[in-house]
């Protein structure tokens, strides 16, 4: 049982930076290209996500010590599971515009690989306060995620920002396009890549 | 039912509504194993002949148990306790019943659960209320779908094994570029059907 030295703003800082969810890790990338075309609906699900890592982290956390480890993923999945729906019905009920965009987005964050893998590498071996840390990390990271490619998607697309209209018309209308969210997201990657490269002498997140 | 509405369900969700291209789910699969044309037909099989049973499964414990009984709130967690389950013993089946089947397939399957498009057409054809041969179609389509884009990326990634592509880009950013243009080519069948 590897329990983690580092300290809490490293941990923090590894969830937001160092493992970036889909710029580093490149998974869960389903919903970065899904719902970036607008920021409202990618903070919005940026926010769930945030919330389900979080407190998945913390109840799996808890309960480590109980679960056997030949069942443990049916349990992760079901706890995961839990906190999705509660997520989805809050949408449901006080968001209702957002929710008819990103619905289904929502509901599929139960399959998300980052939340899972958060789950099973960190929390079910390390104690409450250091599996919150890491879940809100890994969730900020990927919220942040979110705010870039949407951002670039909005503006360059329809000439907006959170709803308000900076150039009329549709400047560049290949970006709120499906296709647009793959070059947006490819173009973004390569960018971290250079800068990891250029100036902190990494390797670059060629992953897969 | 008429045979010409299924035709129809089953071109809409492999062309026009392709998973993978205009819904964009089964991304992380999508990359993962579109490296060697050899790993994306055997995981195109595989998911395809899930997708088809999944559907097929979802449907009677929705109509027949979920609804009766007024539970449908808790379709995620149903939903995806049918998939893992349906998954975990396919994986057991296969391994008895043809050894070297599961050799070539079983690596697919055990990645099939984390694949969010197994669980958005269970979603999906509950949400739109298909019926049993519907939602059949459905499954069958996205699979195609999901297997046509996974033959074409893979064809196109293995030449770019080969090319000379900048040192940031290489790997998944410019797999990312590749799939935009893919994209862009299916956005001309939308229109092909209107259902």
């Amino acid at each position: 049982m590897s329990v983690s030295q580092k300290s809490n703003w490293e941990l923090l800082k590894n969830g937001m930076f160092g493992e970036n969810t889909i710029f580093r890790m490149a998974i869960s990338l389903c919903p970065s290209i899904a719902v970036t075309n607008g920021m409202k609906n990618g903070v919005a699900l940026g926010v769930s996500v945030v919330f389900v890592q979080t407190m998945v982290n913390v109840t799996v956390s808890l309960i480590r010590s109980f679960i056997h480890p030949k069942i443990r993923i049916p349990i992760f999945m079901l706890v995961i599971a839990g906190y999705v729906t509660i997520i989805d019905m809050l949408m449901a009920t006080y968001a209702r515009a957002v929710y008819k965009e990103i619905g289904l987005y929502i509901q599929i964050i139960v399959a998300f690989a980052s939340i899972f893998a958060r789950a099973e590498v960190f929390a079910s071996k390390n104690r409450l306060l250091p599996s919150a840390i890491d879940g809100f990390g890994m969730g900020v990271g990927f919220l942040l995620a979110m705010i870039v490619i949407s951002f670039f998607r909005e503006l360059l697309g329809k000439g907006e920002l959170w709803g308000y209209s900076f150039v009329s018309g549709n400047p560049l209308l290949i970006m709120i396009l499906p296709a647009g969210g793959f070059l947006a997201v490819g173009l973004l990657m390569g960018f971290f890549n250079w800068i990891d490269m250029r100036f902190f002498g990494g390797k670059g997140a060629s992953g897969v | 039912m008429e045979f010409g509405k299924l035709f129809e369900l089953v071109i809409a969700a492999s062309l026009i509504n392709n998973f993978v291209f205009t819904r964009f789910l089964g991304l992380c699969i999508f990359f993962g194993v579109s490296r060697k044309m050899e790993t994306a037909v055997g995981m195109s099989i595989t998911f395809t002949a899930v997708m088809v049973v999944s559907a097929a499964l979802s449907w009677v414990v929705y109509e027949y148990v979920m609804i009766p009984l007024d539970i449908t709130f808790l379709k995620i967690i149903i939903f995806i306790g049918i998939v893992a389950a349906f998954v975990q013993s396919a994986d057991t089946i296969m391994k008895k019943v043809s050894p070297t089947l599961y050799y070539k397939l079983g690596v697919y399957l055990a990645l099939i659960t984390t694949n969010c498009i197994i669980l958005a057409v269970p979603l999906i054809n509950a949400g739109e209320h298909y019926s049993f041969f519907e939602s059949i179609a459905f499954g069958l389509g996205s699979g195609l779908g999901f297997a046509l884009a996974l033959v074409i990326m893979a064809s196109i990634r293995e030449k770019l094994e080969v090319a000379d592509v900048p040192a940031p880009f290489k790997g998944l950013p410019i797999s990312f570029i590749i799939a935009g243009l893919i994209a862009l080519a299916f956005t001309g069948f939308s229109g092909l059907i209107t259902l």
